[in-house]
């Protein structure tokens, strides 16, 4: 991590506790019914979800899905409309439209809601990335998919797209092992996505997702590269989803020791570690940020609790522009 | 030339259409979309074969040259990923229409357009600006691939528009305000029509409102309401009943979502006998919305049971006497009309 400064080292790490936290809370809420319907932990996706959204400018334009929540937060949506959008509230992102972290998008903030067929995203953001090109723009488009929709033909009609175009793009892939309950044996007959990126002429890079370092420099270089007309490059972050699909899921048909071997893989561990190493941390300093978090996120649920349900008179609006 | 071209053994002149050229349906269209790229430099085509080989049915012939590459975009063969980039793009600040070969191919590009573009604006407010041009309709022996009209899938959509043009000024009218209307609308033009009709188009500014219908012809006793295509077939039929001695109106829909409810209303209360024509299927064709909408709101003033006149549940058929069976014509309208008149 020598080449990742102080500065931007603990940034990351107060983006990847807040966003701990502030999942740790949905997943409290949901508990107590406060948030309804499904709810998505992004557990062990800190590190990937903050790092790729930290390599970007703040006109660079943004695409993340329902398990980075890291970038959502770095891009500038605050814990207060992501709580009331949880708790389906008027003040919330959608205003209570859309559930979960689905169609949490303000380009505003540069950011592009996702819907459930995913990676529809990956699609939209080679459109975003071909309308930076026309204007002749030192922009960059950034997509996440995962892989289990590494298997739809969108990904590949996308990947072509952002290549015969050589479009400003960079596709995150976050292979977090499981689609849902289909294990990655039954999801493609390659050890790594990475090695489709070949088919489409664009680099394909493998990084180790829970390392924060890993994931930063290779989006950096790939966001680089897009900016200056390299074109589109595929990053294929290797995690694990640490909980079930949703919270309904107790994931059984996951092997124990996959779990426990990627536990000790934990990407918070593993910059607290770094920070320690370089004396930027300790027991007290890190009390003392969680404790700020914690009073970040009380503030947050406080406003969303004291928020609006939309009014149900206003059902139909919005459905036209 | 064009496979389509040398099946039109007749082109037909609109009478009585306001404008100061006579353009044939294709020609309006091609019209449209130059005038809204020299009025707008955010609006861009894109599609299969549109830019250098200007296009299957040579509908954007000749955009390339006048507008650039950069804004007639020849694309990979990636229905899905087309109109998804269009969403995209409408993101970045730009207008872009995109072409479909045929109707029948936007099955492929379906999750992009009732998924993503549909719910944008509900969800986070976010307009979808982009207009999908969707050539469809049979009578070109084309069968069971080139030759739908899927509009229904599109009409039962929130979050959607869908027009179909009937005459070449509406071409013109509906697509200039398909381009500038700030949602995503699905326009139905009609392949049989390119060179089978012509007519006086108007230049400039001559929007068509969306959601508007026309009242094509005035009449007291039966209300044909049609769209597309058939706009023309109800047209010869009402005709020909004029010289049996009935007065009968035809309502051109011209915009399927919304529906012009007031003008439907309106002509079923006067003549109080209604028959609704398609070339779409029946079931859950845009005629039982219409059908359900006069039973709901115009009921006292029936004089006779709402009827639908609309190709059978099949896939449509290549070979002609099969689609001559499939598609209503001038004269089994007529032979419904009589029915109903005879009601």
């Amino acid at each position: 991590m020598n080449e990742i400064d102080d500065d931007l080292l603990q940034q990351a790490h107060y983006w990847m506790r807040l966003t701990r936290a502030l999942d740790d809370r949905g997943t409290f809420l949901h508990k107590q019914s406060k948030i309804v319907g499904g709810y998505f932990s992004q557990i062990g996706h800190e590190a990937l979800s903050v790092a790729a959204a930290l390599s970007l400018g703040p006109k660079d334009i943004i695409a993340p899905m329902h398990r980075d929540l890291g970038a959502y937060l770095v891009r500038g949506l605050t814990p207060r409309r992501i709580l009331a959008q949880w708790l389906g509230r008027e003040t919330g992102v959608t205003r209570g439209r859309d559930a979960n972290l689905h169609g949490m998008g303000d380009l505003s903030l540069g950011i592009i809601g996702f819907i459930s067929h995913l990676p529809a995203s990956t699609g939209v953001i080679a459109g975003v990335a071909h309308g930076i090109k026309l204007k002749g723009e030192p922009r960059v488009a950034m997509c996440f998919f995962g892989d289990g929709s590494a298997s739809q033909g969108l990904a590949h009609e996308a990947m072509n797209w952002a290549s015969v175009f050589k479009l400003p793009m960079v596709i995150i892939c976050e292979n977090n092992q499981y689609a849902y309950s289909t294990p990655l044996s039954r999801q493609m007959a390659i050890e790594h996505i990475a090695q489709r990126a070949a088919g489409y002429n664009m680099p394909g890079v493998i990084v180790d997702g829970n390392d924060f370092a890993a994931v930063y420099r290779a989006a950096k270089e790939a966001v680089e590269r897009a900016r200056s007309g390299g074109g589109p490059t595929f990053i294929e972050c290797k995690t694990m989803r640490m909980r079930g699909h949703a919270i309904h899921d107790n994931m059984a048909y996951v092997p124990k020791a996959l779990l426990a071997e990627w536990e000790a893989r934990d990407p918070i561990a593993r910059i607290e570690a770094e920070l320690r190493a370089r004396g930027l941390l300790d027991d007290e300093k890190l009390a003392a940020l969680l404790a700020r978090i914690e009073a970040e996120l009380d503030e947050a649920q406080a406003f969303a609790e004291a928020s609006p349900y939309p009014d149900p008179a206003t059902v139909t609006d919005g459905v036209y522009a | 030339m064009t496979w389509d071209q040398g099946l039109h053994k007749a082109t037909t002149v609109l009478a009585g259409e306001q404008g100061t050229r006579e353009l044939t349906y294709l020609e309006a269209i091609r019209a449209a979309l130059r005038y809204e790229m020299q009025r707008d430099r955010r609006v861009l085509i894109m599609g299969e074969d549109i830019g250098v080989y200007g296009g299957a049915f040579k509908v954007t012939q000749g955009l390339i040259e006048e507008f650039g590459e950069d804004r007639v975009i020849d694309t990979p063969m990636t229905e899905l990923a087309m109109i998804y980039a269009a969403i995209g793009m409408s993101f970045e600040g730009f207008v872009p229409v995109v072409e479909m070969q045929f109707a029948d191919f936007i099955s492929t590009g379906f999750d992009a357009i009732v998924q993503f573009a549909a719910t944008n604006h509900f969800r986070w407010r976010q307009p979808v600006p982009i207009t999908i041009r969707a050539p469809g309709g049979g009578g070109l022996r084309a069968g069971p691939f080139h030759s739908q009209s899927n509009e229904a899938w599109f009409v039962h959509t929130p979050g959607l528009k869908v027009v179909a043009p009937a005459t070449p000024a509406d071409a013109y009218g509906l697509l200039l305000s398909a381009i500038r209307d700030p949602n995503p609308v699905i326009y139905y033009e009609t392949k049989y029509l390119y060179r089978s009709l012509k007519g006086m188009v108007p230049e400039g500014e001559a929007l068509v409102p969306i959601g508007q219908a026309a009242l094509r012809r005035s009449g007291e006793e039966l209300s044909i309401i049609a769209y597309g295509a058939m706009v023309q077939e109800a047209l010869s039929a009402a005709s020909e009943l004029e010289r049996e001695g009935h007065s009968v109106e035809v309502l051109d829909l011209r915009t399927l979502k919304p529906l012009d409810e007031e003008a439907i209303l309106a002509t079923a209360r006067k003549t109080g006998k209604v028959l609704i024509v398609h070339e779409a299927n029946r079931t859950c064709g845009v005629g039982a919305e219409v059908a359900a909408l006069i039973a709901e709101q115009a009921f006292e003033y029936l004089d006779g049971p709402i009827t639908r006149l609309a190709a059978p549940d099949t896939p449509v058929p290549y070979s002609p006497p099969l689609e001559d069976a499939y598609r209503p014509n001038a004269a089994n309208i007529l032979a419904a009309a009589r029915e109903l008149l005879a009601y």
